[in-house]
């Protein structure tokens, strides 16, 4: 490939090639303070080619491959390379990552242990996790944990936060404007801008820490809370897993003991400001 | 091209030094769905950490595909107990019931089976009342293609499983010029204890053999000439009259050209020990050698145009020119009107 870029990640080695300068560019200056993988290799390769051989030039397409790829992936514009090579890199750990077990999730920690945030695409986990990172808490991840199904840690995986709509105002009205990449208009998701987490989540990122919360938050209606069940907790949590199914016995035993071990509850929540305090007091209850 | 490195990983994985660009043959290894194989191959050698993590994970993933496979034809096998037809596992999933050299990490896609020809619609029957769906509407005009000239019926998929099983008659599409002997096929085939039977040995050869050369485009070729190359070891080791039997059985199925030239490939990129008889040179070989290492360090496909002439090739070997003709005006005519 004509471009190349290597980035750690928590445990995880990208190599990322490309047929055009232009989104490794972007991705390089987004994951500036990252360090290079220390072996030179990779765990995972991205590859971003034009999905034609014209289509380099001519109205420039941008097919995401690589090691694992979805067969009817749709192609994006040249403008929005930098979020194909996210979702390239996610896409490697959805299909490739078998050495954690994958929970849908996002995680912070504090005091060395960690709250699991898991919901559905716009539950808002994202965004709260970002909003607790800037708030007293270390950003460990804001799409995967990475759960270690021999000792029962999650490992943190901070990649740059994708954030959608709405959430991109909250975040800018907290952080500096060099964290931001390039607003990215009328994506398949709509506006994206992906925000660097800070030099605090950069600097762990070979630090797991034991789970201790599992929230299942889900923004819109108004303040509620209610305990979840272990049954359904471990239903919930198998559906936010990619590769539950393919771990076998080792998931089940590793997502067993996380759901006998870690206290649950579904907050629903109006706005972030709410749901930073629910948090804030559900842990301050758990810590005492 | 990572083709020619992930070929010397296999052939000789204590050749590979320090040096070695291991990112570029992982990715060559995970596109030819060879990682597997590759890790169990490499197991033991000394390798950089992260690599040996990578090795370890595609091992763990050979062992969940065994029990897939096995699954499945146990499911298959259930479903189809009653009717007393004959059930011959095909490929992979065959290796693994077998527990041939060839299933060391290696991944299994969908279930194969071969039934005879007369009994085809028992089985789809049996396997629809057992919960497979058809992935095509019945009667359409692909179903009514596999029916009238392929090999197999139309793939049909298990509704709450999620895998596919391909139930054929005979190992080469009906089209194509070549005509297997499909009823020596099952009459020769040994039974497992499971009740499930397997292609007698040479067979299984003449099949891998029909499958790599005398049908497909050579996507995927590597791991099935790998199949062979173990094979072949194993079968030669276990009856000294192997090549000869070999022999017999690839002009029986009308296809000696294919199965020697699989043996060729073998014995040029895998070492593969052969008797002298079966390495006669032949110069389309370089074409055959140069397409299935047409893969390069990022694990991109390369030579598109040596790609394409393969392409070309698998449907001129599968079809006369006039009925190709045709088939491509019906998908054409089919891609434009919706519906």
């Amino acid at each position: 490939m004509r471009h190349r870029l290597d980035i750690q990640i928590g445990p995880v080695a990208f190599r990322i090639g490309s047929a055009w300068k232009a989104p490794l560019d972007a991705l390089g200056r987004l994951y500036a303070a990252y360090p290079k993988p220390a072996d030179g290799l990779a765990d995972f390769t991205v590859r971003l080619e034009p999905e034609k051989p014209w289509r380099r030039w001519l109205r420039p397409s941008v097919a995401i491959k690589g090691d694992y790829i979805l067969p009817d992936a749709a192609p994006l514009a040249l403008a929005h390379g930098l979020l194909a090579a996210e979702m390239g890199m996610n896409l490697q750990m959805a299909l490739g990552q078998k050495n954690y077990l994958l929970l849908h999730a996002a995680t912070v920690e504090k005091d060395g242990r960690v709250l699991i945030m898991t919901g559905e695409s716009g539950a808002g986990k994202s965004t709260l996790a970002a909003l607790l990172g800037e708030r007293g808490w270390r950003l460990m991840g804001d799409e995967f944990g990475l759960l270690d199904m021999d000792t029962g840690a999650l490992m943190p995986f901070p990649r740059a936060v994708s954030l959608k709509n709405g959430a991109i105002r909250v975040m800018e009205a907290e952080v500096g404007a060099d964290r931001f990449g390039p607003r990215l208009e009328d994506t398949p998701k709509g506006a994206i801008r992906h925000m660097r987490p800070n030099d605090r989540a950069i600097a762990g990122m070979g630090q797991g820490g034991m789970p201790s919360l599992l929230l299942f938050p889900r923004f819109g209606p108004a303040e509620a809370v209610r305990g979840v069940g272990k049954a359904e907790i471990f239903m919930r949590l198998t559906q936010a897993s990619t590769n539950y199914v393919s771990l076998g016995r080792r998931g089940f035993d590793a997502l067993a003991r996380l759901v006998e071990t870690v206290p649950a509850l579904a907050i629903d929540y109006p706005d972030t400001d709410t749901a930073v305090g629910l948090v804030e007091a559900f842990w301050r209850e758990r810590a005492a | 091209m990572n083709g020619g490195l992930l070929v010397r990983a296999l052939r000789d994985p204590a050749s590979l030094g320090p040096d070695t660009d291991w990112s570029g043959l992982v990715s060559a290894a995970r596109a030819e769905q060879l990682a597997g194989t590759l890790a169990m191959r490499m197991a033991g050698c000394d390798v950089p950490p992260r690599v040996a993590a990578i090795f370890a994970s595609a091992r763990r993933d050979a062992a969940y595909a065994r029990t897939q496979a096995l699954w499945e034809a146990e499911m298959a096998r259930r479903a189809l107990a009653d009717l007393d037809v004959p059930v011959v596992l095909l490929k992979g999933t065959a290796f693994y019931a077998a527990d041939l050299d060839a299933c060391a990490g290696r991944s299994v896609g969908d279930l194969d089976i071969l039934v005879p020809r007369a009994d085809i619609e028992r089985v789809e029957q049996a396997l629809l009342a057992a919960g497979w769906e058809r992935l095509k509407p019945a009667d359409g005009y692909d179903d009514q293609y596999y029916r009238q000239w392929m090999h197999e019926i139309a793939p049909l998929i298990h509704r709450t499983r999620d895998r596919m099983i391909d139930v054929h008659h005979t190992i080469l599409p009906l089209t194509a010029r070549p005509t297997p002997d499909a009823e020596s096929l099952i009459a020769d085939s040994v039974e497992l204890e499971s009740g499930l039977r397997i292609l007698a040995p040479a067979d299984i050869i003449v099949h891998a053999a029909a499958h790599l050369i005398a049908d497909g485009d050579l996507a995927g070729g590597l791991r099935n000439l790998w199949d062979i190359d173990r094979l072949l070891r194993q079968f030669a080791a276990a009856d000294p009259a192997f090549w000869t039997t070999l022999e017999e059985r690839a002009v029986r199925h009308q296809l000696r050209g294919a199965v020697r030239r699989a043996v060729r490939l073998s014995h040029q990129l895998y070492a593969t020990p052969v008797p002298d008889g079966w390495r006669a040179w032949r110069p389309a070989d370089a074409l055959f050698r140069a397409r299935l290492l047409a893969r390069n360090a990022w694990g991109q496909e390369r030579r598109k145009l040596l790609r394409f002439a393969f392409y070309v090739r698998s449907h001129w070997l599968r079809m006369p020119p006039l009925m190709l003709a045709r088939h491509l005006w019906t998908k054409a005519r089919r891609g434009r009107q919706p519906g």
